[in-house]
């Protein structure tokens, strides 16, 4: 089974991902010769099993509301590529 | 004189102690060789000299009132992908290339506390993705026992540092392999801790289920040195376990009269280097004469199906951790014509081949109609592994396995292919798909290059394998040897 080009855009649609003609190409080539390899899990007999998510056995960890220091506004918006005043700047969404 | 640059932890502690050595001239002495080897080795995303200099002087205060441990004043490289505060952290990507943290990982406010002197971070595969240190946005890592030779990965920078004498220790982090395998590959002691062990608070996220953070060392002595300083509770990781942590040195008795070790005849690959099997196989026998009890008929029929587990679940959930590079809060950030293009066009232009690679992959196995077929089986089927890792355990202290099928390959060999670059992990995935702990320790060269030996063990015994790894160090001589360059 091979990826159809409009799959491949799809895909990087849901992740946000522009690409260029060549990586589209690429990508529906490598990622479709990946996805075979997988076909060997059809193998296995899974019924009845659970799957794991994580390997430890914690679960729901729960921890008390405390009021702490949390870090100064102006750290957080040192690494802002856009700021106005104490705010990130973004595009407007609805234009 | 001392050859500075061949010092263990343990050994620049006791000179440092001594009041033989200072911290500055140590410093000082692992600074001027980075200067000599980086245009060669190229390990170093960032040279923190300033801050090293000035965490000695401070070093050499603690000392010189006769106090501080095992690690104040001894110099250290930290992976690129560990949160350091007031020093960039770029995961080796044009993504996070001008990131300065505004904090400090767990890991680094323990080191700091023990008085660690910082040189630096070091190079890595973009966001941890990759078995070579190619996919690094910047330069890829050369191997200091062949320069044509990749250094392995994701953690690269840091094993050949540790090799090449540009640092006395470093951490890295393991989501599939990446300490161990670039340890094999380099001949130094590289651990993954159980998952939950070590806090990853700070660590930029990969593989949220998968990554812990471990040390990479001379020997296994320093790697139990290092462990006692990072290993422990933090409440800022969901998944950090609660409870006491050991003291790691108590495990280093040369004695493993009676020990049960398994060999998994699944990890003996095909496609395996003969020589590889090899240098094993006289690992093994140098066990059994120390003592160990050695039984080949523990079975891992799953094996064969891990690298399509660990290659469904790492990418996805990679997938929805790097949906935050979205150029608005930090990192690189495109302006384009709209909202959409400016994000889209960020994320095009901020990631690399491997890491898109991998969102692509992980999106799709999360997308509507192949969630069962893939991610919800890749996780059935993670059951299976964990499950036949325990029932292992039941008369196994610890599993026997090469590091990597090969020696280190060429530079340039594997990037063209992603499935090839993917078995060079296969021995080592298992490992991290079950949560276990595991060691890669030096087990031998085959025409001057390093192999590596893997010990398992099961959640939380740290100490058994420590112990197992320290009475074959103790009775071979691979770990003293160092590349010449």
């Amino acid at each position: 089974m091979k990826l159809s080009r409009e799959e491949v855009l799809h895909i990087a649609r849901l992740a946000r991902l522009a690409l260029t003609e060549e990586e589209v190409d690429r990508f529906r080539e490598q990622l479709s010769n990946i996805l075979e390899n997988f076909e060997i899990l059809r193998q296995v007999d899974t019924t009845g099993v659970p799957p794991t998510a994580q390997s430890i056995a914690l679960q729901t960890v729960m921890r008390d509301d405390e009021v702490t220091l949390s870090l100064p506004p102006e750290d957080i918006l040192a690494n802002a590529p856009r700021r106005e005043g104490d705010c990130f700047r973004v595009r407007a969404v609805l234009e | 004189m001392t050859d500075l640059l061949s010092l263990t932890i343990h050994e620049a502690h006791d000179l440092l102690k001594g009041r033989q050595l200072t911290s500055a001239e140590l410093t000082r002495a692992y600074l001027e060789n980075i200067e000599r080897v980086e245009p060669r080795i190229k390990a170093f995303v960032t040279v923190t000299g300033d801050l090293a200099l000035q965490q000695a002087a401070e070093a050499d205060h603690v000392l010189a009132g006769g106090g501080g441990g095992p690690l104040t004043g001894v110099p250290a490289l930290i992976k690129d992908v560990i949160c350091t505060k007031g020093v960039r952290t770029t995961c080796s990507s044009k993504m996070l290339e001008n990131l300065v943290p505004p904090y400090d990982a767990d890991v680094m406010e323990r080191l700091k506390s023990r008085g660690m002197v910082l040189l630096g971070k070091s190079n890595m595969d973009e966001f941890a993705m990759g078995s070579s240190t190619e996919n690094s946005a910047f330069f890829t890592t050369h191997n200091p026992w062949d320069e044509a030779r990749v250094p392995g990965g994701s953690s690269g920078g840091s094993a050949a540092a540790v090799a090449a004498g540009e640092t006395v220790y470093a951490l890295g982090s393991d989501t599939g392999g990446s300490i161990r395998q670039p340890a094999g590959f380099c001949s130094v002691v590289g651990m993954k801790p159980t998952y939950g062990r070590v806090s990853r608070y700070g660590l930029v996220a990969f593989a949220s289920s998968l990554d812990q953070i471990g040390p990479l060392t001379r020997d296994v002595t320093d790697c139990a040195l290092v462990m006692n300083a990072i290993a422990g509770y933090d409440r800022r990781d969901s998944t950090s376990v609660p409870g006491p942590v050991p003291d790691y040195t108590q495990a280093l008795l040369p004695d493993i009269r009676g020990i049960r070790l398994g060999v998994p005849g699944e990890y003996f690959v095909e496609g395996m280097q003969p020589e590889v099997a090899a240098a094993i196989e006289a690992a093994i026998k140098k066990m059994e004469e120390l003592g160990a009890k050695v039984e080949r008929e523990v079975s891992l029929p799953s094996t064969p199906y891990a690298l399509a587990v660990y290659y469904i679940i790492a990418p996805s959930e990679a997938s929805a951790n790097l949906a935050r590079y979205d150029g608005v809060k930090y990192g690189f950030s495109y302006q384009g014509a709209s909202m959409w293009d400016s994000m889209e066009k960020t994320r095009e232009y901020g990631f690399g081949p491997e890491v898109k690679r991998r969102i692509m992959l992980g999106t799709y196995a999360l997308s509507a109609g192949y969630y069962d077929a893939y991610y919800l089986k890749a996780q059935k089927v993670r059951t299976l592994i964990r499950r036949e890792f325990d029932r292992a355990f039941e008369k196994y202290d610890a599993l026997i396995t090469p590091t990597s099928p090969t020696v280190p390959f060429k530079i340039g060999e594997k990037v063209d292919d992603p499935l090839q670059m993917y078995l060079s992990d296969v021995c080592t995935m298992p490992v991290n798909i079950a949560g276990l702990p595991a060691i890669s320790i030096p087990a031998g060269f085959v025409d001057g290059l390093p192999i590596g030996l893997q010990i398992i063990g099961k959640p939380f015994s740290e100490e058994t394998i420590l112990k197992i790894a320290y009475a074959y160090e103790q009775a071979t001589e691979w770990h003293k040897r160092r590349p010449k360059i």
